[in-house]
């Protein structure tokens, strides 16, 4: 890896709804840059995004209700470009620049 | 990435994985099977007759949000020829239920449909906030679960409406059923799964046509349709038996999503093994269409939308109930009713059925009418009647 790539940044939106804004400062869009790849050189996945949301984003400290045992928790949907992610390799996927990436519990009433 | 096609149209990007088939289907395809599998479960259970007046608890949630929508697409497109009435609660909790009221009234104008909302302060005098200051918080799932059943009944024959439709969704009912399971207690889980719920003799019925609908989709369904829908959590309701069994649905669908519909076919096999009781379930399945109208008692905590509060109170509430009321009259001994049940019914199976402290003895109960206000009921006093006599001598302490 080049020094020049390691100081690359890609930047994503990130929505939350369905009752986790609750979680992210009652706020449903943050637009989030990410370093293009990880610490060990690799491109960054949802799972470093993740990782991310609830490190630097997440004010609120019940983190278990949006991870739990180290995976997004049941009971949330996550889009990626408005596609289950689920079509998309999960915590796997490697983020593109102007991905929009969408959190929605399913968990809340109302 | 290659990105996969809709296994439906074979054009579009596929974007939704279904749980309970794995099927990858586009937004537009997506949409449309969602519809016709609602669509199918009306047709088959034979929920509606033409001219029907229908009132939709609303609570401005996604599921009687998703409701009220597929039921009007559904009502123009197959001419169910359906009087659509949005009908809401108002439990008087503030910061809670003033903002999903709002919601409701957006929604009333988005599907033009007339808007009726009654709240607990007209009906009983109290509202949620009044009753927690008096009770606090502990325990008031039951006094409002006992409220809203009865508040949705009351309003719907304000309007003149026998048929409630509620928007509780095949996650809610595997809930249900995984609840009763635990609790020992297989009458009441076998009532759950009805799909159409009251009795011959009650003025007004319940109906679920979500009932096979999973969460998951009418989330997704919500979104596509951009449907505009409040989500929050009641500011009274904590996490208790109901948090750990919905807890766990979500975890086994996690594992194997087609979990949740199996737990609701499940529990639909096992109505049919409990005396008294008909099993409700899709015509397509080789049963009796339009079976199963039966009383549904289940009052533990929110009913009215997917009761996302627990039912933790249930135990305390029937024992409160057994204290305040002899009711041995009612007791039925279910092994002689099952043994009778067993030679009249050729396909029931002799299986022992206990009854659980939390059934109250009677598989199916004897209703008749509140003395105090006459609301039906399976007691002389009804329960919401008997909440009340408990708050108003509260009530009168304090003012003393």
């Amino acid at each position: 890896m080049s020094a020049a790539k390691n100081n690359d940044t890609i930047d994503i939106t990130v929505d939350f709804s369905g009752g986790l804004e609750m979680l992210f400062d009652n706020k449903r869009r943050y637009s989030v840059s990410l370093p293009a790849v990880d610490g060990s050189g690799k491109p960054v996945t949802m799972a470093f995004l993740i990782d991310h949301l609830c490190t630097h984003l997440m004010k609120d400290p019940r983190v278990d209700l949006f991870v739990l045992d180290k995976h997004i928790r049941p009971g949330i949907l996550v889009l990626i470009n408005d596609a289950d992610w689920e079509l998309e390799g999960e915590e796997a996927y490697e983020l593109q620049p102007r991905d929009n990436i969408l959190f929605v519990s399913t968990l809340h009433g109302g | 990435m290659a990105r996969a096609l809709c296994a439906n149209c074979k054009t579009e990007r596929a974007v939704i994985k279904r749980p309970k088939n794995h099927a990858k289907l586009c937004k537009g395809c997506f949409i449309q099977v969602f519809e016709d599998e609602v669509h199918h479960t009306i047709t088959s259970s034979q929920l509606f007759h033409p001219g029907e007046k229908i009132a939709i608890g609303a609570s401005g949630g996604k599921d009687s949000t998703v409701l009220a929508s597929v039921l009007k697409t559904l009502n123009e497109r197959h001419g169910y020829g359906l009087e659509l009435v949005l009908l809401s609660i108002d439990e008087g909790i503030k910061g809670y239920r003033d903002d999903s009221l709002e919601t409701v009234r957006r929604n009333a104008v988005q599907y033009d449909m007339p808007l009726k909302i009654v709240g607990y302060d007209e009906l009983y005098g109290w509202t949620m906030d009044q009753v927690v200051e008096t009770i606090g918080k502990k325990g008031n799932c039951t006094y409002c679960g006992v409220f809203r059943r009865q508040a949705l009944d009351r309003g719907a024959k304000m309007l003149g409406i026998k048929h409630v439709v509620t928007g509780h969704n095949a996650d809610d009912v595997a809930e249900t059923v995984l609840m009763n399971l635990l609790r020992g207690d297989l009458a009441r889980l076998s009532r759950s799964t009805s799909i159409v719920t009251g009795d011959s003799r009650s003025e007004v019925k319940r109906s679920k046509p979500l009932k096979y609908s999973y969460e998951k989709e009418i989330v997704l369904y919500a979104h596509h349709k951009k449907l505009d829908y409040f989500s929050t959590e009641c500011i009274y309701s904590p996490e208790a038996f109901r948090g750990s069994a919905r807890a766990l649905v979500k975890q086994l669908e996690r594992v194997r999503p087609t979990a949740i519909l199996d737990i609701v076919r499940s529990g639909e096999d096992a109505a049919r093994l409990v005396p008294g009781e008909e099993p409700s379930s899709c015509a397509c399945l080789g049963q009796k269409a339009a079976a199963g109208v039966v009383v549904d008692d289940d009052v533990g905590g929110c009913g009215s939308q997917s009761g996302r509060t627990p039912g933790g109170e249930m135990a305390a509430m029937d024992k409160q109930l057994r204290d305040n009321e002899a009711h041995e009259g009612l007791e039925i001994d279910v092994t002689k009713t099952m043994a009778k049940g067993a030679v009249a019914r050729g396909e029931k199976r002799d299986v022992p059925i206990r009854t659980g402290n939390a059934s109250k003895g009677a598989p199916r109960q004897v209703l008749g009418n509140c003395k105090r206000c006459g609301y039906m009921s399976s007691q002389e006093i009804c329960q919401a009647c008997m909440l009340l006599e408990g708050l108003n001598k509260n009530r009168a302490k304090i003012q003393i």
